[in-house]
């Protein structure tokens, strides 16, 4: 298998897919603890469970695996803003339009990504965060766009939209592996898609692909999508809320005080 | 417990919005002003969008002023003729304003403008409410001043004039559409009633009566404020229905609690209280604009 690495590699760069070549040996195969995720008005986040075995037709060569699982958000352009001082104060100055950043990524693998995995590999299958968010304004130049590129990935992070463990895949009976996820209240609706990589030496032997649908649903899609195709009806209804509660507010005092 | 707004696409526990809406509720019942002030400013301390802050406080003003202006309307302490007059300024303000707010939001500088237009009224409202309830408590322990009889000012001598039986006033009709032009304006650049501008501008620069001044204040907000909220939806679809319906609960019975504990206590003290809660807020805020930034960056959503 370790020298059949390479060949596999090319076979699939040469599908030009994620695909596992046929002449694999070993397969990957995984579920998810769900495959749907419904946005309410309560929803405050939940775990998500990555469990799966690596399926082999024939004893392993090489026994020693590593394996990455990746959950990746609906990729949307990201509007960045840098502010500078402009008479005393702070303001938003320069503004940069990235295209491509997922709007929710996290990584979990057996070791640090920096060990099990090749830099070619990486960016071939784009695994860790940094090969996540790409395609800064031409015209901002080097310094500037690596800048503000990073300030995505920081700012991100910090949200708790961009995760990395390094150990967070257990690998049991030498086949079997978990890894589980904390998914945040503030997710964005979409597509979002789960990688299962399997690695051997640092090059990517095979990958399982699977999907999660997240929307928001109830009362909350109801408002979301009202709000936005028909807002008059939508701001209509707001202010006729707020005058029932001012009047019912109004009423039941004047009740109480008697 | 965590909450989802819709609008606000952000996650926020919702005793916190309920005790928000509570504390701000309490305060505006006890001293009588209407709290847009001080909730816009919380709302972002907390990290709502400032223009979903904006839009959905203005919201909910509308509920908090219907409420107060049906008090009034029972006591007959509605002046409605000089109240349409307002708001036809009112509403033209509002217009402007939210067109403004579209405009810079577009530009990614409406936190700047909020905060700028928070800095600049608090710190005048608050310093001149501080000064004056200074003056007001020193006064009251040298004995009631002497009546004073409205003067005649260059508001007398405008054009266009028109008769306000109930205000028993005849005045032109350019410095109260002008006033409420302003209060239209800040309610849709600020989220606020606008109230703690109007009113003195009513007594001061109109010489209405006191005892119609709130009612009639109230009542042009109610109005100026529901158009500010109609048209944040339809051009800025930031109004997050949700998040101010659970203000809104905190708020009405905050307000209760408020008034009744208000007569319990000093007038001048009160003021003072307030005015120092009003500087600090703008202080906050001032603090914000001017220190350096841990971070320089901020994410919005590419167009």
């Amino acid at each position: 298998m370790r020298r059949a690495a390479p060949l596999v590699a090319l076979a699939l760069a040469a599908a030009g897919a994620v695909a596992p070549a046929a002449a694999a040996t070993e397969e990957v195969v995984a579920a998810l603890s769900r495959n749907r995720v419904a946005l309410t008005t309560t929803f405050s986040g939940l775990e998500l469970f990555v469990f799966g075995a690596i399926k082999r037709v024939a004893p392993p060569v090489d026994a020693d695996f590593d394996v990455i699982v990746a959950v990746e958000g609906p990729t949307r352009p990201v509007l960045v803003r840098r502010k500078a001082r402009t008479l005393g104060v702070w303001a938003n100055a320069q503004a940069v339009t990235i295209d491509e950043a997922p709007s929710f990524y996290a990584v979990a693998s057996t070791g640090p990504l920096s060990e099990i995995l090749s830099r070619t590999a990486d960016l071939r299958h784009r695994i860790g965060i940094d090969t996540q968010v790409r395609g800064v304004d031409l015209d901002s130049e080097g310094e500037a766009r690596e800048a503000f590129h990073e300030a995505v990935i920081r700012l991100r992070r910090r949200a708790g939209l961009y995760l990395e463990a390094a150990g967070g895949v257990e690998v049991t009976e030498g086949a079997l592996f978990t890894a589980r996820f904390a998914l945040p209240a503030n997710l964005v609706e979409g597509e979002y898609q789960a990688r299962v990589f399997l690695l051997h030496d640092g090059e990517v032997a095979d990958v399982y692909v699977d999907s999660i649908a997240v929307s928001k649903e109830g009362l909350e899609r109801w408002l979301y999508s009202l709000s936005r195709e028909a807002p008059l009806i939508y701001g209509l209804l707001s202010i006729f809320v707020a005058l029932a509660a001012g009047w019912a507010a109004s009423e039941t005092f004047r009740l109480l005080r008697r | 417990m965590l909450i989802y707004l819709p609008i606000a696409e952000v996650s926020v526990n919702a005793f916190l919005l309920l005790g928000l809406g509570g504390a701000v509720g309490l305060l505006s019942g006890l001293f009588g002003v209407g709290g847009g002030f001080l909730m816009t400013p919380l709302l972002i301390f907390i990290g709502i969008p400032p223009a979903v802050a904006v839009a959905t406080e203005a919201n909910q003003i509308v509920a908090s002023s219907l409420s107060g202006a049906l008090a009034h309307w029972r006591r007959r302490t509605v002046d409605v003729r000089m109240g349409l007059v307002l708001l036809s300024g009112g509403l033209m303000g509002t217009v402007v304003g939210v067109q403004l707010f579209k405009q810079l939001r577009e530009m990614g500088q409406v936190e700047l403008l909020v905060s700028l237009c928070y800095v600049v009224f608090l710190g005048i409202v608050g310093g001149l409410m501080f000064v004056e309830s200074l003056i007001a408590i020193r006064r009251s322990r040298r004995g009631p001043p002497a009546p004073r009889r409205p003067k005649r000012t260059w508001v007398h001598a405008l054009p266009f004039r028109m008769r306000f039986r109930a205000s028993n006033l005849y005045i032109s009709v350019i410095p109260p559409v002008l006033i409420g032009f302003l209060v239209g304006l800040l309610a849709a650049i600020m989220g606020v009633g606008g109230g703690f501008i109007m009113v003195p501008a009513m007594i001061y620069l109109l010489g209405m009566p006191t005892s119609v001044v709130v009612g009639t204040s109230l009542f042009q907000i109610m109005f100026v404020t529901g158009a500010a909220t109609l048209l944040h939806a339809t051009q800025n679809y930031t109004v997050d229905a949700i998040l101010a319906l659970l203000l809104l609960v905190g708020g009405v019975i905050g307000a209760q609690f408020g008034a009744r504990l208000g007569t319990r206590l000093k007038a001048e003290q009160l003021r003072v209280l307030l005015a120092g809660m009003v500087l600090i807020v703008c202080a906050k805020l001032a603090y914000d604009l001017v220190a350096t930034p841990s971070e320089l960056y901020s994410l919005g959503s590419a167009p």
